[in-house]
């Protein structure tokens, strides 16, 4: 096994002539088939019998060139290339997408649009969260809620279905606004699920969050400070738990959300369970903005006025939106043709798995699992 | 010979006692039987049970409502490529799983079904299934270790920490209620498993409610301990799915996979049947002593018929709710053979010979059931432990309030 | 109950205890002969059954195959199994362990040449059924003193093992 991580791993077995009392260090290699590391994610332990000593990712092993082959594409054609990334979001990454190409066409998306797209992405958001409870509360052991979790997040999929016709990579929004108006009912079909899902996720929270052994595996696990997530980059969910009260959706306004009233929620101890909690509140706020949003849906165009052919002004332009899993930005770079001249994607995953490292060194295996279940990360934009 | 067989239809010890090697036989036979009877209900019962309790249908394809599931996986491990690791230790990958399903096997020996229904009655009993039981951790950590794979190793050494750990605290709440067999009439305790049961129906109480709350306590301590014994959910960190893939047998496949498969659920059984003998009065029936004259025998000795015509009218009910098209034919048909046959065994457990003979079976078999739902309830409910909390669980819970009640029962039983 | 082919079952289980007992010191993987000392301590239980002394034999399995045993392949299992198997087996100090082994062999021969008259007229015929308690009488009445001391020395050589290890942590 020490052979063959050798060239790729910086990790190095110790002295290997230790006295018979010392324990032997061990480096195994987790993923990139292991049930637990969400997809392809490659973890490489040493460790000194159930403690770890050090890890290294490695990942790439979904890499698809998202970047480059946006170079190759035209603006609109590029658009639901990015569902691929963050499959589990892929509303918020359209939206982010189509938000910062309007920038740089200097569009504004019509009131109705944006109503639209926030209610999208907020549903997604609750997809986005379900699915990472669900997973979340499997690696750690407890497999109920992943089935209650799919099952609530289908009347989600079933929405997206109806309106766009796609459940998963959706491709929901285009550059300007709305390809779609809403259906027939859709605002009733919203009403109804909002109804459906409140009392489900006090249903997850009584699985869980007062459930002893939930409680001792999740707290003071991968601990992470304030000041640390600052000097990681790591956004979202993450950094709130921590403490830090920043969220895009009011730091820097965008779509329609100055017109709602909701609130950030933040824990203390930056640890597992304070995320869990956070990510529970927020599956509520968001409940909170959809009921907002279709209470008072404006009626009007869901398109602007864009071009038949987008040929953006030179310049460049950096937009970011509050995924659910953190800042996904995008930058990007117009040299006057139809075709971006560099797409650079900022992954909220990517950014936020670099803190794996400092979150499970000094843990046990068993954290590993549920620091990379808390981290919430999705291979497909890790790699991209 | 056919005295042999008929002689001892009325001789009131166990088998091994009176030396009848022929009915001796004739009973490891019938718990063999039994055995793997149970355990292919248990695999479908788990499965259908936990898939209930997650809002899914779970097995339905194979045969009505999948009844037919267990066998057909059987078939597919059987015929399974049975793979081997390379730089394996053969000859150790080898007996693993035999020693494992051996020992799982062996204890059943001296499990009382009933008064005179087992196979032999030593007076170690408790100690005799502590001890053989304890050799199953060999099997995981040879298994763990043979593979030459860093997940099976560190499957075997949680497990072999594990079980170790909390063997103790299995002890200890063993010898308290070993401790309470010592107040019967004439003074001396026993280690006997029929001996445990009957000073139980002496001194006309279960050891669960003996010097409430301590049976009750002691009890506790060993429905914890022998969850983690057995490697189950929310201990089941050697085959922790989600950190190490399968455990200690992450390299098995097809045959040998599935003897652990077996062993673990017959250890299961093994474990509840303790638990049974020691706390809840083995093959009594439910207050032995408030309703005791001959109309509450008759009612209870009613009981094993009645739950087999119950479980046929539960299979009518889902014949008559199966869906009316040609396709459904066969599996209407075999769902409704199957309740004809329930039903069968049910009537002729009305006939008085035969329900007198196995009533106490009944009562035993329906107390271990209990403790099987109990293992898929805490497997469907529990998150994992991890590997320090599930030592700080044993050593520093379990254990004192293990010592605790032996203590405090040793007191009072030269008190009372 | 008569016991039924007691001769065969003497001869069988000491074979096997013998046997395995060889193997335990021939094998050159560690762990192999750790597997074979475990069937030569169930050997051993098996005798002691044997002798009607089924709570020592019970206590044999639970303490030595299923617990010590398990501690010692559990520490095993984690050497370098290449690196052990390349070390020299046995030691310069064979002359000193064939004088003790002919020693202790000799002392076995004596017992069986005069064991008829040391122990004339006591043979014990133990009821199978008080076995346990016997032993329970004997441990927590005449012999309790000596019995606590041998706790003592256990929980010394507990406490000496956990300040050993500490040092590590």
């Amino acid at each position: 096994m020490a052979d063959a991580t050798k060239n790729v791993s910086h990790l190095e077995l110790g002295d290997t002539d230790k006295t018979f009392l010392d324990s032997n260090e061990l480096i195994i290699n987790m993923g990139p088939q292991h049930p637990a590391t969400h997809g392809v994610l490659r973890v490489i332990l040493r460790l000194d019998g159930e403690k770890v000593l050090g890890t290294e990712c490695v990942i790439g092993y979904l890499h698809r060139g998202v970047e480059k082959i946006a170079e190759n594409r035209t603006y609109a054609m590029f658009n639901p290339y990015v569902d691929r990334m963050d499959y589990v979001a892929a509303v918020s990454n359209g939206l982010g997408y189509c938000e910062a190409v309007e920038k740089l066409l200097n569009l504004e998306a019509p009131p109705r649009a944006n109503y639209i797209r926030v209610i999208l992405t907020e549903l997604n958001r609750l997809a986005s969260h379900m699915l990472w409870l669900g997973t979340h509360a499997l690696d750690i052991g407890a497999i109920t809620p992943l089935f209650y979790t799919f099952r609530d997040r289908e009347e989600i999929l079933k929405i997206f279905e109806k309106y766009c016709g796609a459940r998963l990579t959706t491709h929901a929004f285009r550059i300007g606004g709305c390809l779609y108006e809403t259906y027939e009912g859709f605002e009733q079909d919203v009403t109804k699920f909002l109804k459906f899902v409140t009392p489900k996720i006090d249903e997850y929270e009584e699985l869980l969050t007062t459930n002893r052994i939930w409680v001792e595996r999740t707290r003071n696990v991968g601990m992470l400070s304030a000041k640390d997530c600052i000097a990681l980059g790591v956004t979202g969910p993450v950094l709130r738990a921590s403490g830090v009260k920043w969220d895009l959706r009011k730091a820097q306004p965008y779509a329609a959300y100055p017109d709602f009233e909701f609130e950030i929620p933040t824990g203390q101890n930056g640890d597992t369970y304070d995320r869990y909690l956070v990510r529970m509140q927020e599956m509520r706020q968001s409940l909170r903005i959809i009921e907002q949003a279709v209470g008072k849906i404006p009626e009007g165009p869901i398109m602007a006025k864009v071009p038949k052919v987008i040929k953006p002004p030179v310049g460049e332009i950096y937009h970011s939106i509050e995924a659910p899993k953190g800042e996904l930005g995008y930058f990007i770079v117009s040299d006057g043709s139809t075709q971006p001249y560099r797409v650079r994607v900022r992954p909220p995953s990517f950014v936020n798995l670099q803190a794996l490292e400092q979150m499970v060194r000094g843990q046990l295996v068993a954290d590993v699992i549920a620091v990379i279940g808390t981290l919430d990360i999705v291979l497909g934009e890790v790699d991209r | 010979m056919l005295d042999d067989v008929t002689s001892y239809l009325k001789s009131d010890t166990t088998p091994g006692q009176a030396g009848n090697f022929l009915w001796a036989f004739i009973y490891i036979l019938l718990i063999f039987l039994g055995l793997s009877v149970a355990v292919i209900a248990m695999n479908w019962l788990e499965r259908k049970i936990l898939a209930h309790m997650q809002v899914r249908l779970g097995p339905m394809r194979v045969g009505p409502h999948g009844l037919l599931q267990p066998i057909a996986d059987a078939i597919k491990l059987l015929i399974k490529e049975d793979i081997m690791p390379s730089e394996s230790d053969p000859f150790v990958f080898w007996t693993a799983p035999l020693i494992v399903v051996l020992t799982a096997f062996t204890v059943f020996i001296v499990v009382p079904f009933g008064p005179t229904h087992a196979v032999t009655d030593m007076n170690i009993g408790v100690l005799f299934m502590l001890g053989v039981s304890s050799l199953s951790v060999l099997g995981v950590v040879m298994a763990g270790w043979a593979s030459n794979s860093h997940y099976p190793l560190m499957g075997a050494l949680r497990s072999s920490a594990q079980m170790v750990s909390y063997e103790i605290a299995m002890g200890l709440a063993v010898i308290s209620a070993v401790l309470m067999t010592s107040l019967n009439q004439s003074g001396t305790g026993t280690l006997s498993m029929i001996g445990i049961v009957q000073a139980q129906e002496a001194q006309a109480t279960w050891f669960v409610f003996k010097f409430f709350p301590l049976g009750l306590i002691a009890f506790f301590v060993f429905a914890v301990a022998m969850v983690a014994e057995t490697n189950r959910a929310p201990f089941d960190l050697p085959e922790a799915e989600s950190e190490l893939t399968a455990g200690f047998h992450t390299e098995y496949s097809g045959f040998r996979w599935s003897l652990f498969f077996l062993a673990e659920y017959s250890a299961m059984i093994a474990v509840s049947s303790i638990a049974v003998t020691l706390w809840l009065g083995g093959w009594l029936h439910p207050f032995p002593h408030w309703l005791s004259g001959e109309t509450w025998d008759l009612v209870f000795s009613l009981f094993p018929g009645l739950t087999f015509v119950f479980l046929a009218g539960l299979t009518f009910y889902s014949v008559a709710r199966m869906p009316k098209h040609p396709y459904f034919r066969v599996q209407t048909m075999g769902l409704a053979g199957f309740g004809a046959v329930l039903g069968l065994i049910g009537l002729a457990l009305f006939a008085p010979p035969v329900r007198d003979r196995v009533q106490d079976i009944y009562w035993f078999a329906a107390k271990v059931a209990g403790f099987m739902y109990l293992y898929i309830w805490y497997r469907g409910t529990f998150p994992r432990y991890r590997f320090d909390q599930l030592m700080t669980v044993g050593w520093k819970i379990l254990l004192p309030i293990g010592l605790g009640v032996l203590i405090v029962t040793a007191i009072l039983g030269v008190v009372l | 109950m008569q016991p039924v082919a007691t001769t065969f079952f003497f001869y069988f289980l000491a074979a096997v205890t013998v046997l395995s007992g060889v193997l335990v010191i021939t094998r050159r993987n560690p762990v192999h002969s750790a597997l074979a000392l475990i069937l030569a301590l169930l050997g051993q239980a098996g005798l002691y059954l044997m002798l009607y002394a089924p709570f020592v034999a019970g206590v044999q399995i639970i303490l030595y195959a299923g617990g010590i045993m398990v501690l010692f392949l559990f520490v095993i299992m984690l050497v370098s199994i290449e690196k052990s198997q390349k070390e020299e087996q046995f030691n310069n100090m064979w002359i000193v362990g064939l004088l003790a082994a002919l020693a202790l062999g000799a002392l076995f021969i004596g017992v069986y040449v005069k064991g008829r008259d040391l122990f004339a007229g006591r043979e014990v015929a133990l009821p199978e059924q008080s076995n346990t308690q016997q032993i329970a009488i004997l441990l927590y009445g005449n012999y309790m003193f000596a019995f606590e001391i041998a706790s003592l020395l256990l929980l010394v050589a507990i406490i000496g093992a956990v300040v050993m290890a500490k040092k590590r942590i």
